[in-house]
Formats: C-alpha cells, sequence, structure tokens
C-alpha cells in the first residue's frame, strides 16, 4: 500500500538524483590524467646535519611494527628496546594486533598525540600511513621505516634489511648449489604486491641470466600470501604442476617454513630442494632432519637496534636523512646514509646445520 | 515466533505468555532506560579520559577520534534500521573492501573522472545492497546466512579485482579534502555529512510512518503484513540503502588512506554490530534508537581512543570490545529478570494488592 | 514484482515445510540423502575435471594431502552441526581453537615430557569450558547464540594474543611423538583424517539414532514445542556447546601436531569456513535439519577447491569468491527444495482431502 509506493517513491528519487549528480559531474571533472599530481616531492633534509652532536638522552623512541602478535617483529623490536636502553631513552612499543594499514594510522595519530620524538615502524600500506606520518613529522617526530618502506618523501630514514642485490645473489647462489647447477625451479613468495618481494623477484630473474646459470630454469612464482595454509597448499600445488622441479626458492619467512613442513611430510623429502629466507627457530628442525640443507636471513634484532640507532641520531641532529652522512649504532659500528635515506644493514646471514644452533630468533 | 531469521535464543520470548508478558515489560523498562545510560556511560568516559589521560582532551585528538569514527558511525546508521526490522547484515564491511577496489579500477583504467567514479560507486555499493535485498526477500532466506555468503564473496571479489595491488595515485587535493577540519574547528569536515545522513536516518526510523512500520516488522513481520505494511519491499530497500552507505565510506575509506585496496575495512562489521548493540538496539528485532546507536559508536571510539593513548596492549582492546559486546546483551537482560524476579516477590509479599 | 509475491507468507510456508519434514522422516532422509549425493556428484566432478588438467592431482601423494588438509575443517563442520542443527550458531570456534592450539604448545614448553594424549585430553577439556562459558552466557543471557560468540569471537581470541605476547612456538619445541600424530599414516592414510572419521561416525550416529539426537533436531524445527514436549531445552543446548567447544578444543591440538610453527593468530577467520562447510553440507541455517555426514562433504568440497585452484593455477584470489558463491547457491537449493516439497505435500493432503 502507501510503504509499496513510498518505496518506489524512495527508489525513483534516489535515481532521479543520482542522474542529476551524473549529468552535472560527467563534463570537465578530475581525471587521472588530468590531476598533475606531483607527489614526487623527494626526501627533504631540511636543517644541516651536525655530525659532531652527541646522541641525547631521554629521547622517547617509539616502535610500530606491522602487527604486535608477529613473532618477526617481536624479535626487531627487543634489538630496538636494547638500542634505546643503551642510549639511555623511553622505548615503547604498540600497534595493531592484525596487519592493517587503516589501524596503523590511528596507532600513527596516538603516538605524535604523546609527543614522541622518534616514530619506528614497519608500513602496512607504502601510501596509506603517509598522511599520518607526514602529520607526525609536523609535529615534531621524526620518522625511521624498517623492514617495509613507505614512500621516501613521508619518511627520513629508512633502514633496509639487505639491500635487494644481496638477497637475489644470495637465494640464487644457495639454490643452485644444492640442485647441482641445472634444473627447474620455482619461487614461493607472499602476496603478490609485496614491494620488497617483488623487486627480489625481478633481480633474482636477471641474476638466473647470467651465464654461470644458463641451466636452471624458473618455472613459475607461486603466492602463499604469507599464510601457513596458503603457502602449504601452494607448495602441494607447486609439485604437482612441475614434476621436474628441483628446488624452490621461498623468500618469505613464513612460505620457507610451510614448504619445508610439506616437504619434509612427503615423499619429497631431501629430492626437491629448498632454500629461503626463514628464522632459525622455524626452521632448525627441518635443516637437522635433512629436508633443507641451508637458507638465509638478515638478523632481525640487529635490523630494530640500527633502526632505534639511526632515529636517536636524526633527533639528536648528527643525520638528517641526506645521502652521504654517517653515524655511529653502538655495536654496529659506522653506517653510511644512502640514495633517497635509505641505510643498508648488511649482507644476510647464511644458516645451516653447523651454525643454526648459536642462533636464537 | 517473529524473529526467525536470527538466531533466537532456546527459551525464546513469546513461548509462555505469562512468564514472558512480566520479562517484556521489565525489559521495555530496562530499554527505556539505556539510551540514557549509554549517553552518561559516554559522557563519564569522556570526563574519566579527559582528566585522567594525558594528550586526551586536546583539539588534535577530537579530529584524530572523529575521523576514525566516521565509517563506523555511517555504516552504524543503516544497520540500526535493519537489525530493528529483525534482519541483520553482516557483508557491510566487506561490501565497502569491494567499493573501495572497484573505486581503485575505474580510476586506474577507466579514465573517467573522479567526480563520476565517486558516484558510481555509491550506485554500485546499492547494486551489492540490491543483491542481498533480493536473497533475502526475493528469495525468502535468513539475512545472516545470506549476508556471511556475501560477505565471503565482496570480500573475494574484492581481491579478484584488484589482486594483491593497490591503487594509491588519487589527486592530493581530494585525499587532503577527506581529513580536512571545518575551518576554526578541530572538528573534521567528513563529519558533516555523517550528521547529515543520521538527521535523515533517525527522522525515517522515529518519524515517519515506515519508521513505526519497521518496528512493527521486527516485533512481529506478519502483524505488519496485516497491518498493510510490505515487509519484502521495504527490507529490501534498506538493504539498498545499506549498500548505498557501503559505497559511500568505500570513497571516504579510499580517499582517507589514499589507498584502495583489497583488504581495506576488513574485520569491521563486527565492531558495527557491536556499537548497534550497545547502543541499545536489540538483536531480536523491533527496539531501538538512534540515539543510543550514535552513542554506542561514540562511547566505542572514546574508549579505544583512551585505552589507546594510555598504552594499553592492542590485545587488551580486543578483549574490550568482545565484553562490551556481550555486557550489551546480558546486561539488559539480567537486569530485566532481576526486576520480575523482584516484582514477583513483591506481587507474592502482598497477595491483595490495593 | 516478485519482491512481494514472495516473502512473508512463502517464508511461512517454508517454516512449515521443514515442520512437516520431521513428521515424515522419510521424505526427510531421502531428501537429505539427495543432497549428499550432490555433494558427492559434485566433489567428483572437481576432482575430474581438475585431473584431467594435471593427472598428478590424484596421486597418492595428493590424496594424502587432501585428506590431511581437510580433517581439521572436517571436526569444526561436524561441532558445529551439533550447534546449528538446534537453531544456534558457534561463531568463536577459529578462536578457542586458536587459544587451545596455542595452550597446547606452552604445555608442551613448560613440561617437555608430557605424553602427548594428555595433552590432547587437556587441550580437549579447554574448548569445552571455552564451550561451557559460551552456554553459559547465552543460558544467563537468553539472547541469540550470534551475538555472544561474536563477542567471545573477540574475547578468546584477545585472551589469545595477550597470552602469546608476540610469542611463536616452534616444531622443535615439541615432542617428536605428538609431530608424528600430525603426519604420521596408517596404510597410507593420515591418522588426522581417521580421527576425524571417528568423530564424524560418532556424532553422525548420535544424532540419527539417539534420543538424545533426535530432541536437538526438535529443538531446532520449534523451540517452543520441544519445551511443552518435555526436552530439557536448556541443558541440551548448553550441553551442544560444550560439544562443540570440546571439538574445537580437539582441533586445536591436532592443529598444533600438524603445523608445529605456532602463534597467537592460529585459525583466525576459520569461523567462516566452518559455517560454509555445514551450510553447502545440506544443514538448515534456521535449525531442525541436516547431518554431519553433509557436513563433513561439505568441509572435504570446500578443502578440495582450495587445493584444485592451486593445482590448476587459478588466481587463489577467487577462493574466497568461490565460498562465498558456493554458501549463496546452497541455501538457495535448500529454499527450493523446502519450497518444492511444501508444494508437494500440499497436493498430497489435498488430494487426501
Amino acid at each position: 500500500m502507501s510503504a509499496h509506493r513510498r518505496g518506489f517513491r524512495f527508489g525513483a528519487t534516489g535515481l532521479a538524483l543520482a542522474a542529476l549528480l551524473l549529468s552535472a559531474t560527467a563534463c570537465g571533472g578530475t581525471t587521472r590524467e588530468n590531476s598533475g599530481d606531483d607527489s614526487g616531492a623527494g626526501n627533504q633534509a631540511n636543517g644541516a646535519a651536525n655530525p659532531d652532536a652527541q646522541l641525547k638522552e631521554g629521547l622517547k623512541i617509539a616502535f610500530l611494527p606491522k602487527q604486535v602478535n608477529n613473532p618477526y617483529f617481536t624479535v626487531s623490536d627487543n634489538g630496538g628496546k636494547t638500542a634505546v636502553t643503551e642510549i639511555k631513552g623511553e622505548f615503547k612499543e604498540v600497534g595493531p594486533s592484525e596487519a592493517s594499514a587503516s589501524s596503523q594510522v590511528s596507532y600513527i595519530n596516538t603516538l605524535s598525540q604523546q609527543g614522541m620524538d622518534v616514530i619506528v615502524t614497519s608500513a602496512n600500506d607504502p601510501n596509506a600511513i603517509c598522511g599520518a606520518l607526514n602529520q607526525a613529522k609536523a609535529a615534531g617526530a621524526k620518522i625511521v621505516t624498517f623492514d617495509s618502506d613507505t614512500k621516501p618523501e613521508c619518511r627520513q630514514i629508512f633502514v633496509n634489511q639487505v639491500t635487494a642485490e644481496g638477497i637475489a645473489e644470495n637465494q640464487v647462489k644457495l639454490i643452485s648449489t644444492q640442485i647441482g647447477g641445472a634444473g627447474e625451479i620455482a619461487i614461493l613468495s607472499a602476496t603478490a604486491n609485496a614491494t620488497n618481494q617483488n623487486a627480489w623477484i625481478e633481480l633474482m630473474k636477471k641474476e638466473l641470466a647470467k651465464p654461470e646459470y644458463s641451466k636452471i630454469k624458473l618455472v613459475t612464482v607461486a603466492y602463499g600470501n604469507d599464510d601457513d595454509q596458503k603457502s602449504f597448499q601452494e607448495t602441494q600445488g607447486l609439485l604437482q604442476s612441475y614434476p621436474n622441479l628441483k628446488g624452490i626458492i621461498s623468500p618469505t619467512t613464513v612460505g620457507v617454513a610451510a614448504a619445508a613442513r610439506y616437504l619434509s611430510g612427503s615423499q619429497y623429502k631431501g629430492k626437491v630442494k629448498l632454500t629461503g629466507l626463514g628464522t632459525p627457530n622455524q626452521m632448525r628442525q627441518y635443516v637437522k632432519d635433512g629436508t633443507v640443507d641451508a637458507f638465509a636471513l638478515w638478523n632481525p634484532a640487529d635490523l630494530g637496534y640500527l633502526a632505534a640507532y639511526a632515529g636517536a641520531a636524526l633527533a639528536s641532529g648528527q643525520i638528517t636523512g641526506a645521502e652521504g652522512e654517517k653515524f655511529t649504532a653502538g655495536k654496529l659500528g659506522e653506517y653510511t646514509v644512502g640514495t633517497d635515506g635509505v641505510v643498508v644493514l648488511g649482507p644476510p646471514t647464511v644458516f645451516d646445520k653447523n651454525n643454526i644452533d648459536q642462533f636464537d630468533f | 515466533m517473529a524473529h526467525d531469521s536470527l538466531y533466537a535464543a532456546p527459551p525464546s520470548a513469546g513461548t509462555d505468555t505469562e512468564q514472558t508478558a512480566g520479562r517484556l515489560t521489565g525489559l521495555r523498562a530496562a530499554f527505556g532506560s539505556w539510551d540514557a545510560a549509554v549517553v552518561a556511560a559516554l559522557v563519564l568516559a569522556v570526563l574519566v579520559a579527559g582528566v585522567s589521560v594525558q594528550n586526551f582532551a586536546t583539539g588534535r585528538n577530537v579530529q584524530f577520534l572523529l575521523l576514525d569514527l566516521v565509517p563506523l558511525a555511517l555504516l552504524a546508521l543503516p544497520m540500526t534500521l535493519i537489525v530493528v526490522t529483525g534482519e541483520i547484515d553482516l557483508s557491510v564491511a566487506s561490501t565497502v573492501g569491494l567499493c573501495s577496489t572497484l573505486m581503485g579500477q575505474l580510476w586506474l583504467s577507466s579514465g573517467l573522472s573522479l567526480e563520476l567514479i565517486c558516484v558510481l560507486v555509491v550506485l554500485l555499493g546499492g547494486v551489492l545492497g540490491a543483491v542481498n535485498g533480493l536473497f533475502v526477500t526475493g528469495f525468502g532466506l535468513p539475512s545472516l546466512a545470506v549476508t556471511i555468503g556475501t560477505l565471503a564473496l565482496y570480500r573475494g571479489l574484492s581481491f579478484v579485482v584488484l589482486g594483491d595491488q593497490a591503487v594509491a595515485d588519487f589527486p592530493a587535493s581530494w585525499t587532503a579534502a577527506a581529513v580536512r577540519n571545518i575551518p576554526g574547528t578541530p572538528i573534521p569536515a567528513a563529519v558533516l555529512p555523517v550528521l547529515l545522513l543520521a538527521l535523515v536516518f533517525g527522522v525515517v526510523l522515529h518519524a515517519t510512518t515506515t519508521g513505526r512500520a519497521l518496528y512493527a516488522m521486527g516485533n512481529n513481520d506478519q502483524a505488519a503484513t496485516f497491518a498493510g505494511v510490505s515487509v519484502a519491499r521495504t527490507k529490501f530497500w534498506l538493504f539498498v540503502a545499506s549498500g548505498a552507505v557501503c559505497g559511500l565510506v568505500g570513497v571516504f575509506w579510499t580517499l582517507r588512506y589514499a589507498s584502495a585496496r583489497g583488504d581495506n575495512a576488513t574485520g569491521l562489521e563486527l565492531t558495527v554490530v557491536t556499537a548497534v548493540l550497545l547502543g541499545g538496539v536489540s538483536i531480536f528485532g523491533g527496539r531501538g534508537a538512534l540515539l543510543g546507536v550514535v552513542a554506542g559508536v561514540l562511547l566505542l571510539g572514546v574508549l579505544r581512543n583512551a585505552l589507546q593513548l594510555a598504552d594499553v596492549d592492542a590485545n587488551a582492546l580486543t578483549i574490550v570490545t568482545g565484553a562490551l559486546l556481550i555486557a550489551s546483551v546480558v546486561l539488559p537482560n539480567a537486569v530485566a529478570d532481576l526486576r520480575a524476579r523482584l516484582h514477583r516477590r513483591r506481587q507474592r509479599a502482598n497477595p491483595v494488592a490495593p | 514484482m516478485s519482491l512481494t509475491d514472495t516473502g512473508t507468507p512463502d517464508d511461512l510456508a517454508g517454516r512449515r515445510s521443514s515442520g512437516d519434514d520431521r513428521r515424515r522422516p522419510g521424505f526427510t532422509e531421502r531428501l537429505l540423502a539427495v543432497r549428499e549425493l550432490s555433494l558427492l556428484l559434485a566433489l567428483g566432478a572437481l576432482v575430474l575435471v581438475t585431473t584431467l588438467r594435471n593427472d598428478r592431482f590424484l596421486s597418492g601423494q595428493s590424496v594424502k594431502d587432501l585428506l590431511l588438509g581437510c580433517a581439521i575443517l572436517v571436526i569444526l563442520a561436524v561441532g558445529q552441526t551439533l550447534v546449528i542443527v538446534t537453531r544456534n550458531v558457534d561463531l568463536s570456534v577459529g578462536s578457542i581453537l586458536g587459544l587451545v592450539a596455542f595452550c597446547t604448545g606452552s604445555l608442551f614448553l613448560a613440561a617437555p615430557g608430557l605424553p602427548w594424549p594428555v595433552a590432547l585430553l587437556l587441550g580437549v577439556a579447554l574448548g569445552a569450558l571455552c564451550g561451557a562459558v559460551n552456554g553459559g552466557l547465552i543460558a544467563v543471557a537468553k539472547v541469540p547464540a550470534l551475538v555472544i560468540t561474536l563477542g567471545t569471537l573477540y574475547a578468546f581470541r584477545g585472551i589469545d594474543y595477550y597470552w602469546a605476547a608476540g610469542r611463536q612456538i616452534n616444531a622443535a619445541d615439541m615432542p617428536r611423538s605428538f609431530l608424528r600424530l600430525g603426519n604420521q599414516t596408517v596404510l597410507g592414510v593420515p591418522v588426522l583424517f581417521l580421527i576425524a572419521v571417528v568423530v564424524v561416525a560418532v556424532v553422525g550416529y548420535y544424532l540419527r539414532a539417539y534420543r538424545g539426537g533426535r530432541e536437538l533436531y526438535a529443538i531446532g524445527s520449534e523451540p517452543a514445542a520441544a519445551r511443552l514436549s518435555g526436552i530439557p531445552v536448556g541443558r541440551r543446548v548448553f550441553a551442544v556447546f560444550v560439544a562443540s567447544g570440546a571439538l574445537a578444543g580437539l582441533a586445536g591440538v591436532l592443529y598444533a601436531a600438524r603445523f608445529g610453527t605456532l602463534d597467537a593468530a592460529a585459525g583466525t577467520g576459520l569461523e567462516l569456513q566452518v559455517v560454509a562447510a555445514a551450510v553447502v553440507g545440506g544443514v538448515a541455517i534456521f535449525g531442525g535439519s541436516g547431518s554431519a555426514y553433509g557436513a563433513a562433504l561439505g568441509a572435504v568440497l570446500l578443502t578440495t577447491i582450495g587445493s584444485s585452484l592451486a593445482v590448476l593455477r587459478i588466481d587463489p584470489f577467487w577462493q574466497q569468491a568461490v565460498v562465498g558463491a558456493l554458501i549463496l547457491a546452497a541455501i538457495g537449493l535448500d529454499r527450493l527444495l523446502a519450497l518444492r516439497t511444501a508444494a508437494r505435500l500440499r497436493g498430497r493432503s489435498a488430494r487426501g482431502a
């Protein structure tokens, strides 16, 4: 009855309104071509650095990882804590319980509200947290990213765990030695848009094009979404799709552990080689039972340690994030800021059954 | 049994009449004051946080707090109306995600103007809502099951649209506008459309015959039908409205975070339902007011913000959200039960009532 | 328009039809058998298509992987069936699984020499305790299980996170005998799958043949009528939640054994798959009908879809969309069948009169 008609009217009004809006906006709006968005403002390193400045005491340094329940970040944040204690600062670790960019924004706002001197973060999305970081920067905080970068203009320093070239060289060399320099290999990656993963994969392809690896053929790249079960299933799928597969590279801690677990319980154990980036604690069992010969990783504790020192150096005025500046990071020694404010931790460590017991992370 | 579309508790109301009558009056009394209780809790939370939590009562913090609440507040509006009719829409967060990725994909590859894209996305949201509405009213399926299905479907599709890529090159003027304040105040301009929509939904719910019909449906579908209200049609349009609002939130979310990606707003549906129930809307339908829901949204936001500022662990926040949800449904019933019991005892004490 | 034509009146008819089904068990069972048969057919078609594209899909290793992969989901889906049949739902199973899995890991960390059956029992007990919290709250609050278990979904997960505090438990921390449980096979069949089969058989038989089991269907069909006919509705529903929690606890222990690497996020979002498996398996979401066997088949089907998408090299992003579409298709199909049945029964009684 009346509700019928009202429903109709409601709908009709909505449609009419939409049509009006459509016609009003169809001509002369903001399109991708004419938006002229010049976001590449570059890394603003304003003010002069004073290389002789002392590290200030009592700096408030906050670590904001991708998520607080990730063991990898627990280790790196603890490295940061060690550094902050050394320089007599105040350490704090906060973060969302699930890895999402939007909840990171809310934490960045909170930290800037609390008047932190340094925010050390690992970005869930290179763009989504930029606005909040810039606001925090405007409020006086120094921004350091580690592990996963944002756009360069949103932070002063990015502490890179290794260079992408270093990873690619290391991984290709490891798999080549293990499979005897010839055969089909596959890559099990994290997610299809993980910036660092894609950069590494590209460089691995370049590396494989070198003459010494000419007998190795990369057949596919699979994505396990950094999800244990998914990575497990993808490994299974790889071995079924490519019966001649000799080796798998999984440059992600979740992927390599899942792949190792699959291989260790399957007929392919020891026959299909696996290497990648994994933590010694996760991989210890598979190295000892012969599923995995050797794998690599940087030390996440050192990564957090270096990031904390870089933040302290920024806040003390030792550096501004410009290329060529130098600072000392406690026990790790001296580091130089590279292009775009990138500081590189160093080459990855290779773990095998001889040295794995010396590491606990 | 008017609320079969939701999970009725086994000792559901309307079984043994005598006891129920007592409980219903008790419930009504409890719910009548529930709005007031939520508002009071909100005021108390703001006062306590303002005094005891450093940096809480500042203009900047107000801005952060309100900006974080815009999506939640928007989604809670149509959800209130839907829950009042005894249905539920669990697909809202996935719809937001799909709208966000559609916006990204359109911006990336269609060459349309952003103004047009925003309108299209809101309309697409309406279409996604209409799918829910069609399944619920057209095929007569329980909304809970349907929207759990579309929750998975829309989230899956949003990953299909953009994969794991993110589209982020929206014009800076637009993304800045999404977080800009009303000049001279610490209040984000995005709050204005929320207020406007709250007004519209409030008027529809509380001051029109359609609104009264919504309550009637929540209390008893059949009675509403006999009273001449087209239950199916009204519910259908409610789901469409919910979808369109999701589209709007999708646009806001994308611009605010300058990033269209498949996992945007994941899990938000639980917070929305929590806010609505906290606001005193009965999950059985038929009861609740928009004022209470707005207060519930603000209360959730203030609590989270204050706890975050006080360095409370993110995991504790998860527990708080769950506990609030449980408390908001257990408390009114427990109070009503207690009252009914007291009432009965009093009756027994003086059998000859004046 | 069809929007107004169907709607409430048919809604009632649909519900009445499920009531009629109850009175004609032969008919219901035939319907269910049709459902289980069609699930088997779908499963067969899926395996066939995948195998045609890649013949290794049916190799021993692959089948073993599949059975291993579905065991946990099967157990959870069977627990969910018990709950859904009574017109309730338990959304907290994923969180209970996570909590119990982490607890099992920590238990081995604290007492390395612990024999695994003890850990198994403790895990099941913890799960049952969580289930009792759910059941107790539902009994006290007299509100839909949906709301309560949505709340405990947060709460249990929060406790899990809080407790784990970012720690991770690794395979090396757990005894080998326990981990072997996760990967061992008997005559080529994974132990995990055998456990799942036992659970399915026990619950399936209980639901079908025991008075208590039949009463659950009565409760789900019409709680008021069930109470009037003397069924202790409150106690039964409480028991059902305890059972669902205990099964989630069992699944949690098995999860720990299978995956070896545990952090607090284990099982996040699993509840959706579990409900999907039950619904796809023909368990009516509004209670009163469905079988444990159907739910188990639903779980197997969902897992197989996951594996075959990986084998077929189809963009994995489609997987979730497929799950959603399947849920919609399944409830739509149920609806259609119910309407048909109702029409046929109406026709019959008209002829009889």
